[in-house]
């Protein structure tokens, strides 16, 4: 179920600045993959561009090719509303919608894409819930706002929304940068065992989170303020944290960065 | 703590210290806050005294007339103040001021609505610009201007869609249609919702603005397409926006004086349909008897105007208990 993700030479665009270049590379199936680098150096923009959230900015524009298995997500006649249905999306900042219940929040998504059953509806919200290690918690209020939940808990309850809709990658946007250590780690558990069924691709300012979570690690680098950012490498994690190929990239992670 | 235990037991000389205290608690102590303060309080304590006024000289001059009322103030459907005893209510005006509101209502919150998504949500910038000038230019025309409007250019090229809706709806009883002249209510709100339509746009339009981006975005990221995006993060955080919206148009529509009067061909009665002339409103009532009435005449049509008064005061309450009920999900815990 959980697919492939293959890009080549993608750059994108805020109207006539150049965010990011050139980029290219394989994500695998069934693995998480982590993008490192500093600020401004284009890696959130890289993960919108892979669910084309990135054109919804104005000014935002994209070229170059993402394929998903086959399928090139940029191709002529591709509806971007299928694509993000297919590659769902964590934000930084936990976003539960404020006007529906926790049971709502996490059917939002179902109810999107056709009619269901009650009792169809209330198997997936509780499978999601379950799978987001938030069901214990919720399972006797889920008719209360999702907004009434800590931090920690709706961010939980957003990726039992994205992952309601049974979508072939993840993407997490620094998923834990608003958290506490405690739901940080609840959160990274919960990676790991949600890379059994999907694609994960993770962004994340934390290296120690990046080293704990990722199979492979991109590093991303600009070269100066405005200058687009570029992919400097990808490897596996364990290679990237101890004996990375390129310079700035053991610079970047043994803070030796300037 | 020291302090308040010492002014507890009268003290034998004076203590600075504890009004001092106060006012640091207000954060008042410099002169700039001071001045700041005393003026604040004094707006508001005066916009309530200004209440206070206006609600006791209408009850005051209203009890003046209704206590020597011979007929039921509130069931009546004539006003002969001049009789003796004089007989007056305010049931036709009651009656006529609520439909041509209501019928503004229902023309103008869906457009306004719609108008206020598009210039949020699908106009691009360039356009979104000179469409808000516009509509701001319309909430500038006088009232006066919108009645004159009204009656030479509306009225007369209103019989088309009489026609047809009592073509069409006629069996209804409210679009029913005896060929008069159509100075309706229909065509009253009609005036009305197009007056209304500047303020009830430009709020919604700032409510909608305020929708936070990051619950447009999860929708987004669900797939949701841009009609759903609106349905499932705009319009929820906006509804109680719309609502108060629709209320400053709504009490605009209520006290709307020249343009009624203007267009309405008034008689002190109460149509069935909408489309027969006839009827009246408050405002439109007080307006057009309050030149050559009479001390007790005046008195009486301020009475009328304490009803009205009363029906504004419950239309808002009415709306503050909407917007509070769901206030547990409102977006303000966003």
């Amino acid at each position: 179920m959980a697919k492939r993700i293959d890009v080549s030479g993608l750059t994108a665009y805020y109207s006539a600045h150049k965010a990011i270049e050139d980029i290219s590379m394989t994500v695998e199936p069934r693995s998480v993959t982590a993008f490192i680098g500093p600020s401004g150096c284009g890696k959130s923009t890289f993960l919108r561009t892979l669910n084309r959230m990135h054109e919804v900015t104005p000014g935002g524009r994209v070229e170059g090719k993402v394929l998903l298995d086959d399928e090139d997500l940029y191709g002529q006649g591709i509806d971007p509303v299928s694509v993000r249905r297919e590659v769902g999306m964590v934000f930084q900042r936990p976003n539960p919608f404020p006007t529906m219940s926790i049971f709502d929040n996490v059917a939002a998504g179902l109810r999107l894409n056709g009619s269901y059953k009650k009792a169809e509806l209330a198997d997936v919200v509780e499978k999601s819930l379950k799978g987001a290690n938030l069901w214990n918690e919720v399972k006797d209020r889920l008719n209360k706002p999702g907004s009434g939940l800590s931090g920690g808990q709706q961010q939980r309850l957003c990726i039992a929304r994205a992952i309601a809709v049974q979508p072939k990658v993840l993407l997490m946007d620094e998923p834990c940068s608003a958290l506490d250590p405690i739901s940080t780690l609840a959160i990274e558990d919960l990676i790991g065992e949600l890379k059994e069924r999907f694609t994960i691709v993770i962004v994340t300012h934390n290296m120690q989170q990046a080293a704990r979570v990722s199979d492979r690690t991109a590093f991303f680098n600009l070269a100066a303020v405005g200058q687009p950012g570029k992919l400097i490498e990808i490897d596996d994690t364990e290679r990237i944290f101890s004996n990375p190929s390129v310079q700035a990239t053991e610079d970047y992670i043994s803070g030796r960065f300037g | 703590m020291e302090s308040t235990q010492i002014t507890d037991t009268p003290p034998p000389t004076p203590q600075p210290v504890s009004a001092e205290q106060k006012r640091a608690a207000r954060g008042a102590t410099r002169p700039g806050d001071r001045i700041f303060l005393g003026l604040s309080r004094g707006s508001g304590i005066f916009l309530l005294v200004i209440m206070a006024a206006i609600a006791v000289f209408l009850t005051y001059r209203a009890s003046l007339a209704i206590s020597k009322d011979d007929a039921n103030f509130l069931t009546t459907f004539e006003w002969n103040t001049g009789l003796v005893p004089p007989k007056f209510g305010i049931a036709v005006l009651a009656f006529g001021t609520v439909v041509s509101s209501i019928v503004a209502m229902v023309i103008a919150v869906p457009i306004a609505v719609a108008i206020a998504l598009f210039l949020t949500h699908y106009a691009p910038r360039k356009l979104s610009g000179p469409i808000s000038y516009v509509i701001d230019l319309l909430a500038a025309v006088p009232s006066i201007v919108y009645g004159l409007w009204g009656a030479l250019i509306l009225v007369p090229h209103m019989n088309g869609l009489f026609g047809w809706l009592d073509t069409y709806l006629g069996w209804t009883g409210i679009f029913s249609w005896q060929g008069g002249a159509p100075r309706s209510m229909l065509t009253v709100g009609i005036l009305l919702a197009i007056m209304i339509l500047p303020i009830v746009t430009n709020v919604s339009r700032e409510v909608f603005r305020q929708a936070p981006q990051m619950i447009e975005e999860a929708a987004l990221a669900l797939g949701a397409t841009r009609w759903e995006v609106i349905r499932m993060a705009v319009l929820p955080f906006g509804r109680s926006g719309v609502i108060s919206a629709s209320m400053l148009g709504l009490g605009r529509a209520l006290g709307e004086t020249m343009a009624v009067a203007t267009v309405l061909s008034p008689t002190f009665d109460i149509q069935s349909s909408l489309l027969d002339p006839g009827g009246g409103t408050f405002a439109q009532n007080i307006a057009s008897k309050f030149g050559e009435a009479t001390e007790f005449g005046r008195d009486a049509l301020i009475a009328s105007g304490l009803v009205l008064f009363v029906i504004t005061l419950l239309v808002n309450g009415a709306a503050r208990m909407i917007i509070a009920r769901r206030k547990e999900y409102s977006g303000a815990n966003a």
